[in-house]
């Protein structure tokens, strides 16, 4: 394998899906999502990568609170650094009092490092107006604050200028595999605390 | 076992035996007896019991509660017990015990009860247990039997053991797993641990089945097996203890039980006094067990649950912390002693503060937690970092509520200033926290007068004064002294006197004893004196204090406390008497020895006084006698009378003066006289005898009068009093560092402070002063300042005594109350008379003294420090400033530092230090020659330093992470170090070293490759600058908002809702803009239609004879008709990608086609700033398709014709790709650029040949373009940094407002007002516009002639190349050069042109502006406005054009703004275009002016220089230039024909040359037809095709690719010749102007 490929790299698999969300104030949401990663990284998969991914439109049932979403994911990554790790970034549109189209929420979660299964709540937050009156207007007339890119809440550079308001939450389930990861020098593997600990429980219950 | 299980089965029998008749007794149709037999009596009991609850509960207040319910859980701790066979007994008995609990559960087993119904349970539990106390009973009575010996009190004992288990053993159980099973909840005893307990079965307990075999099966053997493993292991954890020792050790724990047992029981009846308490330990054990039955399903009425029982469940669920403080020992493992790592002399850092309470709940609370006592530190406290917080705040806290904040504290902003040390080393922050400190104890002060004191303060003050001053003589006793002296001179004296009197007299001795009198004369008299004075005190108070009595009779008030008692201390007067006597005769006898020495002494005198004046008088007598001769009676009387004169004469010392003096005889000592003066004196200096001595004794026991009682005018002056509150304020170094609290002026004039402020100081102390205010209401004023010396270092808090400092103040204060008031005359006397005036004062105690580390350091400077009294520096706190910047390197000098600071070696802030000096002090200089700040650094780095330098893939990350720009975006950094190709680093390593070496090849010129190198500098600066603002974020730039509407918005707005959705109108509707960094390649298409053109040169005809062929060209109307004129099409290339449209007839054709160009971003980087920075340009070539015929083939002559297609370059257009990205698209009608000369072609169309000769030139051809991106991109956004300026910040503000007025009201008019110049600074544009003078030789080219000179002169400043700052500084931001720059730098954008052109102009005499407007294709730019007569005239800077202001052609769209140097006038007519545009500036409501008269101008001086300074031109260099130039177009003509030879025409080369020259005289005008007819004549038999490129000289590069545009050497057919021509005209400064002349011929 190694003599085969040109150059080294490890694979990282995100199965998954965006479960949903709790959204107590608003109803009738859909979700975006894309990936966002640094310059050693590509994902193999081009389809669903490639461009933001729109999930459908859920309701809140009468009995739960809840949206459920369940919009898949699947990506594979490829990376030579680890730097610049894949993270998920979620945003959430749904229609105002008047039928407009607003924003709901931003997120970002960076993809689990270890392998095995995750469950994800992202905190979501939207951008606040800039002062009152703005913050009316934009109620009356459907065009709160967006971010430009819904990828700058992946980064951290110039978040300072911003202020926002937190709105819900996005429940995201990861299934990770890598591959080659523990070869190429990176052990994110998971620790064998719990295995040692099961081990002593067990001698002591021995002891008696 | 088998005893224990006998037992049991007794017990249960008996058990079965009682429930049975319980049974009978009660109702006995049970329904719910389903199962066994054991249920039915709990049943049963259960609803029996419940009735009797009330009678129950009583009953078991009273019993011994704990006992009963905790001896099943009690049998482990039994092994422990004495010798082997009571201890089997006993452990049976236990263990008999035992099954009734675990039958118990097994009835609760089997049991259908559901687990809800707990009250039940409690009550079978309790019927049960007191079944066991019956069972037990009799088991006890069986075990007495047995064992007679140990039978005292068994179930006392028990519990003992239980008891001692758990407070003693069960802590240090350390199997969690046994102690937590729901088997063994023994040793529990506690609730909370109880109710764990049962959490933790609930949780353990899996399943019904398993819990039931577990009770079923496994529970009998299990049990009495169970409890011995664990005793077992009990027994190994006390080691030590022998199979022998047993009995012993078991009494002795007995003992200790007994205690805790006490104890216990105590806690227990007070836990009963609640009836709750004992049911819920109950319940938490039945809880266990009722889950267990959930197999049998019972329906029952749902279950009412109490408010008690909630809140039982309640406490079981909740846990309150208890506020009680935890003893040590329980935090601390067994047998610890708490340790205190302080007092081992371990650094332990101030705890933070924690309250008590607060600090006692968390305590309580950890230790609940599982492994709590691993939270406890050794000292028995919780583990705690040191309190990170200051204890002082770093800057003082600033008071202002909404008021103006004080002036002095009012921010004063200042320009920035170029300092020339700004790059010198500054030394690095000093570290807040000072070593030193000043600790100043302000106990107190006591007024001796106040202003307010009233009459009788004062005497009370006075009378305290003086016996404050009595008490201190007393303590002195001078007097005491003195008399003992006295007493010891004069035995010595009478000693000597009678060794004297025995030895007879020596000298040595007599002169001793002279001595010695004198010195008990003096003693004497100086104890006289201080005798009076102690008297004259004494009698001082006395009086004082009558007067005290009668003022207070007088006022009929007391005001102060002070009362005097005189005691009397009684003598014995008989001995008084005779010390007063002995004493007075001493003095009398010393005095009359004294007088007689005296008398001696004179007598003596006297006698030679005598006997001089005897002689004298013999001689007067001598004299006498002759006239006695006359009476000798007479002389005998007078005799006799003389005799008696004498006497007289002694007697009244009188004498006659002319005669010497017949000396007195002296006087014989009066002893009696004597005697007289000293009682005199004794009695008035010394007490009487027998008179009894008084000591006075002043309290303050007395009462003042209450105020009620009082005049209204006391009553005032007792309330001015409580008014006034007195506070001091600290001044150190004569700057306030803190100030006391303000305390209220007691009633005594007291005042107590008791505060004691540290001070960490900084700077030397030079004085501290303490400032006594007194404060009324809220006003408050000096009273007096207090001067404290600064202590020695020595001088230390806590060994200083309190001083007290007497201060006082002459203010002047009266009131019209009883206050005496200060500096006011006072008469205590009933006449006025007496006066006295007193002024304020007192006594501040206060104690300056250096504080005390906390190591006992004392924190002052040390005294070495200071070598001068008055300058006692502490200046050398900081490592840095002691030692110094250069210092830092002397290991020897941080070491003194560190001793003279006495750094603490524990403290974790100075570990850097230390190890420093640890290493350095180790010997050898191993430690490194720099002074690490952070010594950590090294363990973070994950590599070494070299190996981060050598590695290759650091190195691709590192370069990356700089945003080097070959690297910004690269991708896949390979994870291995030996996947990274040296290959990548070759582009960035070349650009390294071009960087530093000139290559001159390329450049040609050596001027150029200096002036190249040094935009590559200040291009470099600038994007470093523009790469740190690109991160830089505004919140336009993250979040996208709506404008604010304003209110007449927002109503058109709600309007639009009402709208209808689908218009008649539609409007356009801008396309959707893309954010650059969504892209990738091959998003980016650049769109170009080509539309048409106008005016294309036409062909002419091809005539074989010369000398007709103008004449034929004319009349020949055959080849006009016959043949096509031109076959135009347009080329289009732009990176590497070449198309062209379809070919199009006549000159003025129309194609309509648009062609689509692929755009790739340079390094794949689609950033705003990364496509600002794009070089490239689109190059549109219109050519002209010229068929020719070959002639038929040889081999198919009869099939075909060969034809041969030539294109031949008829002009171009240049547009930069960075003009399309900044104006997102381009429409307009473009002037091709057609060479001069354009052989075979004519612009004549038609027979039109008598044309306007400016006309012709000016019309050019012209092609129609719409260039766009698709997709829109948005364009980048000026640099919004805030440069720097030098400017008035008034002035720039007022740009700021006009420019922002002018976007606002003519968003498409640019407005500049300010520029940046080269050093990053932003200017007024003003400052740029000057006359200047332009090259000498052009103002002498033609003397007589402004117009040519203004022509030659725009042709210069054309010739300077041009370079768009946005394609060289990679933003769009404007840096304006100043002229003298530019023509260094020669290179600039239009704005640069414009600025030079306008001040050569100005030098000129016109009357000329700078335009800032918008042309085609350039965007944004500037030209150059002139007036003349003849009107005004618009020149393009860069081409050296100009237009009339009518005129059509004019590139200028829009006219934005005027500049001149006086100022910026800004369009605000209807229509921007020159054509339309009124250029009369004075025309207010045309153009808006920026200096108007409320803003005038400020008199800007300009940054232009005075004069410039051309160098003169090199002829020879640029002859060598220009070879240079032909030599490698040539060698690139030949490179671009690699598969044809390429001939050239040496002839028409020579020719072409001489052509040049008079073209540049000329300035490329009308020479065309001129060189056509010599060429033909030359070369008659060649069809030529050719002409001349005039280019600006920047590089070669330029000019190679502006040749290879044209496509001459695409000429493929055979016998093609060539021929090329380089001319170069240098100009002042190294301005050339090259020609170069193309030419193809083809013979024909």
């Amino acid at each position: 394998m190694e003599k085969t490929s040109n150059s080294s790299v490890f694979l990282l698999t995100v199965n998954g899906q965006i479960e949903g969300a709790n959204f107590p104030d608003y109803d009738n949401l859909y979700c975006k999502y894309c990936y966002v990663y640094g310059h050693d990284w590509a994902p193999t998969t081009v389809s669903t990568v490639e461009k933001h991914c729109i999930t459908q439109i859920t309701s809140k049932s009468s009995q739960s609170h809840k949206l459920i979403w369940n919009f898949p994911l699947e990506t594979t990554f490829k990376s030579t650094n680890p730097s610049g790790w894949p993270q998920l970034v979620v945003s959430v549109y749904g229609p105002d009092v008047f039928g407009n189209d607003v924003v709901r929420g931003y997120g970002a979660t960076h993809i689990p490092f270890t392998p095995g299964q995750h469950i994800r709540t992202i905190p979501m937050f939207v951008p606040e107006p800039t002062w009152r009156l703005q913050k009316f207007t934009g109620w009356l007339l459907g065009r709160r604050p967006e971010y430009t890119d819904p990828k700058v809440v992946a980064h951290g550079e110039g978040r300072e200028v911003t202020r926002v308001r937190s709105q819900g939450f996005v429940t995201v389930s990861f299934h990770i595999m890598t591959k080659d990861m523990k070869r190429m020098g990176y052990d994110t593997g998971p620790t064998n605390s719990s295995t040692v600990q099961f081990a002593t429980s067990s001698q002591s219950r021995d002891a008696q | 076992m088998a005893a224990s299980s006998d037992i049991r089965e007794k017990l249960r029998m008996k058990r079965r035996a009682l429930q049975d008749t319980l049974v009978k007794n009660k109702n006995e149709d049970d329904i719910q007896e389903a199962e066994g037999s054991d249920e039915d009596p709990g049943e049963s009991l259960r609803r029996t019991l419940r009735a009797q609850r009330e009678k129950r509960k009583t009953k078991l207040l009273e019993q011994p509660f704990v006992q009963d319910e905790d001896v099943g859980e009690v049998s482990p701790t039994q092994y422990n017990s004495p010798n082997e066979g009571p201890s089997s007994r006993v452990d049976d008995s236990v263990v008999s015990t035992r099954p009734p609990t675990g039958s118990q559960r097994g009835v609760s087993v089997k049991s259908e009860q559901p687990s809800s119904s707990l009250h039940l349970d409690t009550f079978v539990t309790r019927h049960l247990q007191e079944k066991l106390r019956a069972a037990r009973s009799k088991g006890e009575s069986l075990q007495q039997q047995e064992t007679s010996k140990d039978s005292s009190e068994p179930v006392s004992r028990l519990q003992r053991l239980k008891d001692r288990d758990t407070i003693t053993r069960f802590d240090r159980e350390a199997d969690p797993v046994s102690s937590g099973r729901h088997d063994d909840p023994l040793t529990l005893r506690s609730r909370v641990k109880f109710q764990e307990q049962a959490r933790r079965v609930e949780k353990d307990f899996p399943t019904t089945e398993e819990a039931y075999n577990f009770f079923t099966f496994n529970y009998e053997p299990d049990q009495p097996s169970k409890p011995e493993s664990k005793s077992k292991m009990r027994q190994k954890q006390r080691d030590g203890v022998e199979e022998d020792d047993r009995d012993e050790n078991g009494q002795e724990e007995a003992e200790v039980e007994e205690e805790d047992e006490a104890e216990e029981d105590n806690q227990d009846q007070n836990e009963f006094q609640s009836e709750e308490a004992p049911l819920v330990r109950n319940e938490d054990n039945l809880f266990v067990i009722d889950h267990l039955p959930q197999d049998f399903v019972e329906v029952r009425k749902a279950e009412y649950v109490g408010f008690k029982k909630r809140v039982q469940r309640d406490c079981e669920l909740l846990f309150t912390p208890s506020f009680r403080a935890v003893p040590t020992s329980v935090k601390l493992p067994e047998n610890t002693m708490p340790r205190f790592l302080e007092d081992e002399g371990l650094y332990v850092g101030q705890r933070p503060a924690v309250s008590l309470t607060n600090k006692n709940i968390s305590e309580n609370r950890i230790l609940k937690m599982a492994e709590g006592s691993k939270w406890f530190g050794d000292d028995g406290k919780i583990l705690a970092l040191p309190d990170p917080i200051k204890e002082s705040s770093t800057r003082p806290p600033l008071f202002h509520m909404d008021e103006e904040l004080d002036p002095a504290l009012q921010t004063v902003y200042r320009k920035a200033m170029k300092s020339q040390y700004a790059n010198l080393y500054i030394a690095g922050a000093t570290d807040p926290e000072g070593d030193y400190q000043l600790d100043v104890d302000v106990s107190g002060l006591i007024f001796s007068h106040h202003p307010l004191f009233s009459r009788e303060h004062v005497l009370a003050s006075r009378l305290a004064q003086l016996y404050d001053q009595y008490l201190s003589r007393q303590q002195n006793n001078l007097t005491g002294h003195l008399t003992e002296k006295l007493n010891g001179l004069r035995k010595a004296l009478r000693n000597m006197m009678r060794i004297h009197g025995e030895q007879g007299s020596s000298e040595a001795l007599q002169h001793r004893i002279s001595e010695y009198s004198l010195e008990v004369r003096n003693t004497r008299q100086l104890r006289d004196l201080e005798q009076e004075k102690d008297r004259t005190l004494l009698r001082s108070i006395i009086k004082v204090w009558k007067e005290i009595k009668s003022l207070r009779e007088f006022q009929k008030y007391t005001n102060t406390p002070f009362k005097l008692f005189l005691r009397r201390e009684n003598v014995d007067r008989a001995l008084d008497e005779w010390e007063y006597e002995g004493e007075i005769l001493k003095e009398v006898l010393e005095l009359e020895a004294e007088s007689e020495e005296q008398y001696q002494k004179k007598l003596a005198e006297y006698n030679k006084q005598l006997e001089d004046w005897k002689l004298w008088r013999k001689k007067q007598k001598a004299k006498q006698k002759k006239k006695k001769k006359k009476s000798q009676t007479q002389d005998d009387t007078e005799e006799e009378q003389e005799e008696e004169e004498e006497q007289d004469q002694t007697e009244s010392e009188d004498q006659f003066e002319e005669d010497p003096v017949k000396p007195e005889v002296p006087e014989r000592p009066d002893i009696d006289s004597l005697e007289r003066w000293v009682r005199e004196k004794a009695s008035r200096i010394r007490r009487k005898p027998g008179e009894a001595i008084l000591v006075p004794e002043l309290c303050t026991s007395g009462g003042v009068t209450a105020s009620d009682l009082c005049p209204r005018a006391e009553v005032a002056r007792r309330e001015d009093v409580s008014r006034r509150s007195l506070f001091i304020k600290i001044l150190y170094n004569y700057k306030e560092v803190s100030r006391t609290d303000s305390c209220s002026l007691s009633t005594d004039f007291r005042v107590h402070f008791g505060q004691i402020f540290n001070l960490k100081v900084l700077n030397c102390p030079q004085s501290i002063n303490l400032q006594v205010f007194e404060e009324i209401g809220s006003s408050y004023s000096l009273l007096a300042q207090v001067f404290v010396p600064v202590p020695d270092p020595s001088v230390v808090t806590g060994r200083a005594p309190i001083e007290e400092i007497e201060f006082s103040s002459n203010q002047h204060v009266m009131f019209d109350h009883e206050g005496v008031g200060s500096d006011v005359p006072l008469s205590f006397e009933s006449d006025g008379s007496n006066k006295l005036t007193l002024l304020t004062s007192g006594k501040l105690s206060c104690c300056v003294s250096w504080g005390i580390g906390e190591e006992g350091v004392p924190l002052a400077p040390p005294l070495s420090q200071h070598p001068g009294g008055t300058h006692r520096g502490l200046g050398h706190l900081d490592a840095v400033s002691y030692i110094g910047a250069s210092g830092l390197y002397d290991m020897k000098k941080i070491g003194e530092w560190a001793v003279q600071s006495r750094l603490d070696p524990n403290d974790p802030k100075n570990t850097s230090i230390m190890h420093l000096l640890k290493v350095a002090s180790s010997g050898e200089v191993t430690a490194p020659d720099y002074f690490r700040l952070e010594h950590l650094q090294e363990e973070f780095n994950f590599v070494s330093d070299e190996e981060m330098e050598s590695s290759k893939r650091f190195r691709l990350l590192r370069l990356r992470n700089q945003e080097a720009p070959e690297f910004r975006n690269y991708k896949f950094v390979p994870l291995l170090e030996r996947e990274v190709s040296d290959k990548v680093f070759q582009d960035y390593e070349k650009r390294l070293k071009d960087g530093e070496t000139i290559d001159t090849r390329q450049h040609l010129n050596p001027h150029r490759a200096v002036v190249a190198k040094y935009l590559q500098q200040i291009r470099e600066s600038v994007i470093n600058r523009f790469i740190l603002t690109k991160h830089h974020y505004q919140l336009s730039d993250l979040v996208i908002e709506e404008e604010i509407p304003s209110i007449g918005i927002l109503g058109i707005n709600l309007f639009k809702l009402a709208e209808s959705k689908r218009p008649l109108k539609p409007q356009r509707i801008e396309r959707k803009k893309v954010t650059a960094q969504n892209l990738s390649d091959g998003d980016i298409k650049l769109l170009i239609n080509v539309i048409r053109a106008h005016n294309i040169p036409i062909r002419k005809p091809q005539s074989s004879k010369p000398g007709q062929s103008s004449q034929s060209a004319v009349q020949g109307s055959d080849w006009y008709l016959s043949q096509v004129q031109v076959r135009p099409f347009v080329e289009v290339s732009f990176q590497r990608t070449v198309l062209q449209t379809t070919t199009a007839d006549g000159p003025n054709p129309s194609w309509n086609e648009e062609l689509q160009l692929p755009f790739n971003a340079p390094n794949g980087d689609y950033s705003t700033g990364s496509l600002q920075s794009v070089k490239d340009e689109v190059f549109i070539n219109i050519f002209d398709e010229v068929l020719y015929e070959t002639g038929p083939d040889d081999k198919s002559r009869a099939t075909s014709i060969h034809t041969q297609i030539e294109k031949h370059w008829l002009g171009s257009v240049k547009i930069p790709f960075s003009t399309i990205y900044s104006q997102s698209k381009i429409d307009g009608a473009f002037k091709v650029n057609t060479p001069a000369v354009l052989l075979g072609y004519s612009r004549e169309h038609g027979n039109t040949s008598v044309y306007d000769q400016w006309r012709s030139t000016q019309g050019g051809t012209f092609v129609r373009l719409f260039i766009t991106v698709e997709p829109q991109l948005v364009p980048g956004e000026s640099v919004r940094e805030k440069f720097n300026s030098q400017e008035d910040e008034r002035l720039l503000q007022a740009s700021e407002k006009f420019e922002k007025h002018a976007a606002g009201g003519y968003p498409d008019r640019p407005c500049i007002t300010t520029v940046i110049d080269l050093s990053g600074k932003t200017i007024f544009i003003t400052r740029y516009i000057r006359p200047l003078n332009p090259p000498q030789e052009f103002l002498d080219a033609f003397p007589n002639n402004p117009q040519e000179a203004t022509s030659l002169v725009a042709r210069y400043v054309s010739l300077i190349p041009s370079l768009p700052d946005q394609v060289s500084f990679s933003a769009t931001c404007d840096l304006l050069s100043t002229c003298d720059q530019f023509l260094t730098l020669l290179a600039g954008d239009e704005q640069e042109h414009a600025v030079l052109l306008c001040n050569y102009f100005l030098f000129l005499g016109k009357k000329a502006w700078l335009i800032i407007g918008t042309a085609i294709p350039e965007g944004p730019t500037a030209y150059v406005l002139t007036h003349e007569q003849s009107g005004y005239f618009i020149w393009n800077p860069s081409s050296g054009q100009f237009y009339e202001k009518g005129d059509t052609f004019c590139p200028l769209q829009t006219v934005g703004c005027l500049v001149n140097s006086d100022n910026v006038w800004f369009n605000i007519q209807e229509n921007p275009s020159p054509l339309h545009t009124n250029f009369d500036i004075t025309k207010v409501k045309m153009w808006k002016p920026f200096f108007s008269r409320s803003f005038s101008h400020p008199g800007l001086s300009s940054v232009q220089p005075e004069e410039l300074a051309y160098r003169q031109t090199d002829k020879a260099a640029a002859a060598e230039l220009q070879d240079r130039v032909e030599k490698i177009l040539k060698e690139k003509i030949m490179e671009w024909r690699p598969r044809h030879p390429t001939r050239w025409n040496r002839y028409c080369t020579t020719t072409l040359k001489q052509f040049l020259p008079k073209l540049e005289q000329s300035r490329g005008q009308d020479v065309a037809e001129g060189h056509r007819v010599e060429l033909q004549n030359l070369l008659g038999d060649y069809r030529i095709s050719g002409f001349p490129l005039h280019l600006p000289f920047s590089e070669v590069g330029p000019i190679i690719e502006a040749v290879h545009s044209t496509g001459v050497h695409n000429i493929h057919s055979s016998n093609v010749e060539f021929a090329l021509a380089v001319y170069i005209q240098p100009y002042p400064n190294n301005v050339p102007s090259v020609w170069v002349y193309l030419a193809s011929l083809v013979r024909t």
